[in-house]
C-alpha cells in the first residue's frame, strides 16, 4: 500500500497507450474540432446532426414538467377559465378598434411615400414555435425551440414573442433550434428611440430583464419610458419591432458616456411560446443583407456582418402625381420595393 | 489489484445519461446556478474506480455531449473533461486510498479546474462569461461527491 507512490503508475503492457499519450492526442483533436469550429461552416453540419441526436433527449428531459403544465391546464377551474375569456375578449376588442384604422393608415402612408399600392406588412410569413423546457447553459440566455429546418427555419432569424424582439436563431437542428435572447451578454440589437428616431445599440447584460446602451453620448435625447425599436440596420432584424423600453438613465457628467438601462418588452424568462418570422426580401423595413429563404445550415454565416445602411427610399414622384390616387406612375419608385396588393 | 478488471461498461454508461440527464433537467434560474456538472461528476468518479473500462474516452466523449447540448465551441468541454479525466487516471491509486472527503476536495479542484479551461476557452473564443456565479458548481459537485460515490458504489475505497 506503501508502494503506490507517483511513480506507481505501471501501463498494462498491450492494454492501451499511456494517459499521457491519450490525453495528448485527444487535447489535439479538441483543439482541431475548436479551430475548424471556429473557422465557420465547416463543422455546421457536424452541429446539425449533434442537435437532431440531442433532441429526443430534450425531449424526454422536458417531458415532465410539460406533462405537468398539461395537468395544470386540464384542471384549471371554469371560473379561471372564464376571467381569461372575458380577458381576451376585451384584449381582441382593443385590437380591433386599435386596426380599423390600419387600412386607411397603410393607404395614407402608401400616398405619402409616393407609391402606388400600399406596401404589404414586412412578415410575410410566421410560424409558431414551443420552447423546450431543457437548461442549455446556466449563465446564457438561450432557449430552445421545437422548429427546425425541417419547418424552414434558419439561422439569424428573427424570433418575436408576445409583446416585442425575443431574440434571434443562433444553431439550427432538423426539429430544434436554438434561439440566443437579446439578453443574452454577447447579444446586440439595434435599436431606434421611437420617439425621435435616434439610433444606437442595445446590448444584452446576462440578466433576463435588462438590456442596456452603452454607447450614448451624455447630451442624447433619451429619457425613461421612451420605447426603443428596432432600427433594421445591421442585416438580421426588420425595422419597427418593439424591443424594449428605457427604465433608467444616468447622466455622470464627470463621464462621457450616459448609462442607459432598458426593459425588454417580451417576458423572456415566461413566453413558452415564440414566433419565427419571414419577412418580405424587398422591403424598405426588411434588413439590408436579407436571408429570407431556408438556406443550407452548413453555408449560413451566424455572425451578422456590419452592412452599410441602405438608404431609405426617397420618393421621387411629384406631389401633385402623389396626392391622386390613380396617377399611373408605372415605375417611379428607385427602390426594388416590390409593390404587391395585400 | 481486482479494480484494474474492474469494466462495469454498462452501469458506467447508464450512470453517465442519468448525469447528463440531471445535467439538463429543467430547474429555476436561482437552481441551475449552484446545480453541479453531474456528467462531469459521474465521468470523473469512473476514472477513478475503473479507469481502464471508460477512460479518456468516456471524458472525451461526455465533453462533446455537453458542446452538443451546451451550443458552446465543439471540443471545448471535451479538452476540459478529457484534462480532469487525464489527472483522475493519472493519480486514480493515490486518490483512492483516500476518505472520501479528501476525494471531495480532489473532485472540487478538478471541477475547478475544468471550469478554468472552459472559461478560458469562451474568452479565447470570443464568447466571455464572466460571471462570479460560473465557479459555484465546483462547490457543489465537491459536496455531492460523497453522495456520488454512495450511489455508484465504494469502488474507490475497495483494493
Amino acid at each position: 500500500m506503501a508502494a503506490f507512490g507517483a511513480s506507481a503508475y505501471r501501463p498494462l503492457p498491450g492494454r492501451a497507450p499511456a494517459p499521457g499519450f491519450r490525453f495528448t492526442l485527444y487535447a489535439l483533436l479538441s483543439a482541431a474540432l475548436m479551430f475548424y469550429d471556429q473557422r465557420g461552416g465547416v463543422l455546421e453540419r457536424v452541429r446539425f446532426w449533434m442537435q437532431a441526436a440531442a433532441y429526443p433527449i430534450q425531449l424526454a428531459v422536458s417531458s415532465p414538467s410539460a406533462a405537468w403544465r398539461w395537468l395544470e391546464q386540464s384542471f384549471e377551474t371554469r371560473a379561471s377559465l372564464q376571467a381569461e375569456n372575458s380577458q381576451l375578449t376585451k384584449q381582441l376588442r382593443e385590437l380591433a378598434v386599435r386596426t380599423s384604422r390600419f387600412e386607411a393608415l397603410t393607404r395614407e402612408n402608401a400616398q405619402l411615400r409616393g407609391l402606388r399600392e400600399a406596401l404589404p406588412p414586412v412578415a410575410e410569413k410566421w410560424l409558431v414555435g414551443e420552447v423546450i423546457d431543457v437548461e442549455l447553459s446556466a449563465l446564457r440566455q438561450r432557449v430552445m425551440v421545437n422548429k427546425g429546418s425541417r419547418n424552414g427555419v434558419f439561422v439569424g432569424q428573427t424570433v418575436l414573442g408576445k409583446d416585442g424582439l425575443l431574440g434571434q436563431t443562433l444553431h439550427v437542428g432538423p426539429w430544434s433550434s436554438e434561439v440566443i435572447l437579446i439578453t443574452d451578454a454577447e447579444h446586440a440589437v439595434p435599436v431606434q428611440v421611437l420617439r425621435n428616431g435616434l439610433r444606437s445599440i442595445a446590448v444584452g447584460t446576462g440578466d433576463s430583464n435588462s438590456l442596456t446602451l452603452p454607447y450614448l453620448p451624455v447630451n442624447f435625447d433619451i429619457k425613461p419610458t421612451d420605447m426603443l425599436v428596432t432600427s433594421g440596420l445591421g442585416g438580421v432584424f426588420p425595422a419597427g419591432y418593439p424591443v424594449a423600453r428605457v427604465t433608467e438613465v444616468r447622466r455622470d457628467p464627470a463621464q462621457p458616456l450616459a448609462q442607459v438601462r432598458a426593459t425588454p418588452l417580451a417576458p423572456l424568462d415566461r413566453d413558452r411560446e415564440v414566433v419565427f418570422i419571414w419577412f418580405q426580401p424587398g422591403h424598405p423595413a426588411a434588413p439590408a443583407n436579407a436571408q429570407t429563404s431556408p438556406a443550407n445550415p452548413g453555408a449560413v454565416d451566424i455572425q451578422p456582418q456590419p452592412v452599410p445602411p441602405r438608404p431609405p427610399p426617397a420618393p421621387p414622384t411629384p406631389p401633385a402625381a402623389a396626392t391622386t390616387d390613380a396617377a399611373p406612375s408605372p415605375n417611379t419608385a428607385p427602390s426594388p420595393v416590390t409593390a404587391v396588393p395585400p | 489489484m481486482n479494480a484494474v478488471a474492474y469494466e462495469p461498461r454498462g452501469t458506467m454508461i447508464f450512470s453517465a445519461l442519468v448525469g447528463l440527464v440531471l445535467q439538463v433537467l429543467p430547474l429555476p434560474a436561482w437552481l441551475a446556478v449552484g446545480r453541479p456538472a453531474f456528467l462531469v461528476v459521474v465521468v470523473l468518479y469512473w476514472s477513478i474506480a475503473a479507469p481502464r473500462a471508460g477512460g479518456m474516452t468516456l471524458g472525451w466523449v461526455a465533453g462533446l455531449v455537453i458542446d452538443a447540448f451546451e451550443g458552446a465551441v465543439l471540443g471545448e468541454h471535451a479538452l476540459a473533461v478529457a484534462l480532469i479525466t487525464y489527472l483522475a487516471i493519472r493519480f486514480h491509486l493515490q486518490i483512492r486510498n483516500r476518505p472520501v472527503l479528501d476525494q471531495s476536495l480532489f473532485a472540487f479542484a478538478a471541477l475547478a479546474l475544468y471550469e478554468f479551461v472552459v472559461w478560458a476557452i469562451d474568452g479565447w473564443t470570443g464568447h466571455p462569461v464572466n460571471s462570479a456565479l460560473r465557479w459555484i458548481h465546483p462547490i457543489t459537485g465537491g459536496l455531492i461527491w460523497p453522495v456520488v460515490v454512495l450511489v455508484l458504489g465504494s469502488q474507490p475505497t475497495r483494493r
